[in-house]
């Protein structure tokens, strides 16, 4: 069983004064997450991760499609005690104490009155903030709040946690904590679903990434694929043009200043390149493997459809 | 009733005791105490008339500005602070949210109604020196503030649940003041012909009537309240707040919460 399974999802927003104009913010978006991934969920701003967060949540309602979550459908209520969701930039009521909002919350989470106090307590150690006691959350800075916001996301011990650009506004050290709370949510086996736009935390702790843009999914890649070692493809500098010829099928995009060339070679095809220029006597000037980062891979999904350059 | 429905109810009523609304009571009493000096200049007869109107007039108007001032602020606070969010992400019902908010501002509009309908007794003992048998008789105009109370909370709550604070501030306020008059619209029904007539009757039917609910100057006079409105107000308030609540509920259901 998938942990969530979107199928289809859009939603268009009305948009001017008469609200009679539709503009699209998520195109029938497919994606499915498994059970225990930790999944990000990558995008610019505007990308429509907010939008899709809040569909999933049912706080908002899709114009068509659905989506299941641990096999139920996404709007049954039960479900909702399976997952926990932090908002994006989350306020809370500021007139009550980190308990007493995680107590309301446990409450509205179905969490029995027995084990409330206890979990409580367990939690605010966990997220480091055993000793705020019972001062108001008017009182909390922004990564308190923050880490309040985790709390309450998970005090109900749920399966699937939704987290909002958990790292936004964050100083250095809060990001560092942060990240460090999801990485043992991870240990612990949840399923993490986290949209972002920082990619050096996307890169650090996620399975997966999902790239959109415009409302439209661009790409989904495994981060491991991104940081393993072995890279797919390779740069070949050589003098020698006249080697060219031979290996001209495996070579992309060739480049010739005046005898020296340099392409890119499929790393599967290196050593039948090589062996091939040896052989011609060509002169061998470097060989380095191209790594993609997320980051290009990020880039080379944002980028506008219109600029991106023809393929022939 | 459940947990989570409870909870908000709780929840709303502890807002409310935290934005400090009850110190209005500080208020009231105050404003009793200030008159007080009046009401010795009248003779000893109307001194305890003028008590009563002022008192229970009171009740009925703090109550029903804290209903506005509160009830406006009640759902669509926590959709512009996305509050909303956290509570809509658990298993929490639509409807729960909002008949828990409508809940928990009645409860604190009674709570409120308790502690100044308590404060004007203390009143009446000092300065009228005594408490007749039949000042019982006041606790039926208590009793029938609540009732408009829950018609208010009701009311705005509806609003709140599909606009901004300004519009349902204005338009609670503007039902309050026809609804108070709310006789007079029937009466016009009554003498009116064709279209017109039918027009009015309707409106005087979906609008809300609070003039029956105010027995003020009766029980300020000494006189009976019959068992018969006070089973009729009941039924009217209970279907009017219950009809408007629903509506409140069936809107917010398909809305989109941005
Ligand atoms: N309530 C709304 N009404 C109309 N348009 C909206 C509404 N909410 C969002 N949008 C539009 O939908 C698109 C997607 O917005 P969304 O908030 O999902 O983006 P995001 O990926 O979360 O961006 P960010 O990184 O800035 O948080 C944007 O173009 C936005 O302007
Ligand atoms: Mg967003």
């Amino acid at each position: 069983m998938h942990a969530i399974e979107i199928r289809a999802l859009s939603k268009d927003y009305p948009v001017g004064f008469w609200k009679r104009t539709l503009r699209p913010a998520l195109k029938s978006l497919d994606l499915t997450i498994e059970a225990g991934e930790t999944f990000g969920f990558l995008g610019p701003n505007g990308a429509g991760k907010t939008t899709t967060l809040k569909l999933l949540m049912g706080i908002i309602f899709p114009s068509s499609g659905s989506a299941t979550i641990l096999g139920k459908d996404f709007l049954d209520p039960e479900i909702k005690r399976k997952i926990g969701f932090l908002p994006e930039q989350p306020y809370f009521y500021d007139y009550l104490s980190a308990p007493e909002l995680l107590d309301y919350y446990a409450q509205l989470s179905g969490v029995p009155a027995g084990v409330r106090k206890q979990r409580i307590g367990e939690l605010l150690s966990r997220v480091g903030l055993s000793d705020v006691g019972n001062k108001q959350l008017r009182k909390f800075s922004k990564g308190m709040l923050q880490r309040v916001g985790i709390a309450q996301a998970i005090v109900h011990n749920p399966d699937v946690i939704f987290l909002d650009e958990p790292m936004s506004g964050l100083d250095p050290v809060g990001r560092h904590e942060v990240r460090e709370l999801i990485q043992s949510l991870k240990d612990d086996g949840k399923t993490i679903f986290f949209s972002t736009h920082i990619l050096s935390d996307a890169e650090a702790l996620c399975d997966r990434v999902a790239v959109i843009h415009k409302g439209e999914l661009r790409g989904v890649g495994v981060v491991n694929d991104f940081r393993s070692s072995v890279a797919d493809k390779t740069e070949v500098i050589w003098l020698g043009a006249g080697a060219l010829r031979a290996v001209e099928e495996s070579v992309v995009e060739p480049h010739i200043t005046g005898d020296t060339v340099r392409g890119t070679v499929q790393s599967a095809d290196l050593d039948r390149v090589l062996d091939i220029l040896r052989q011609r006597h060509a002169r061998l000037i470097s060989v380095t493997p191209i790594h993609r980062t997320l980051e290009e891979y990020f880039l080379s999904k944002t980028r506008e459809r219109e600029k991106e350059p023809v393929q022939l | 009733m459940n947990s989570r429905l409870s909870a908000i109810t709780l929840n709303t009523f502890r807002e409310a005791v935290r934005d400090r609304v009850l110190y209005n009571l500080i208020l009231f009493v105050l404003l009793l105490v200030a008159s007080a000096p009046l009401f010795s200049q009248i003779s000893i007869g109307l001194e305890k008339l003028m008590l009563v109107n002022v008192g229970l007039s009171s009740i009925s108007l703090f109550g029903v500005i804290i209903a506005i001032f509160i009830g406006i602020g009640l759902v669509s606070k926590e959709i512009e602070k996305k509050t909303l969010y956290t509570i809509l992400s658990r298993p929490v019902r639509r409807w729960e949210f909002i008949a828990g908010k409508y809940l928990g501002l009645l409860l604190t509009l009674v709570v409120n109604a308790v502690l100044m309908t308590a404060g004007f007794y203390a009143a009446l003992l000092i300065f009228i020196h005594s408490l007749a048998g039949t000042d019982a008789r006041m606790l039926i105009a208590v009793y029938f503030i609540v009732l408009q109370f829950m018609m208010m909370v009701a009311i705005t709550l509806l609003f709140s649940a599909f606009s901004s604070p300004i519009f349902s501030a204005t338009f609670a306020f503007a039902l309050f003041v026809i609804g108070t008059f709310g006789e007079d619209l029937k009466n016009f029904a009554a003498m009116s012909h064709g279209a017109t007539k039918y027009l009015v009757t309707g409106a005087a039917y979906i609008l809300p009537n609070f003039a029956s609910l105010n027995v003020i100057s009766q029980v300020a006079h000494e006189q009976n309240v019959s068992g018969q409105l006070v089973l009729f107000n009941t039924i009217y308030a209970l279907l009017y707040s219950v009809a408007v609540t629903v509506g409140a509920i069936l809107i917010f259901e398909r809305r989109d919460l941005k």
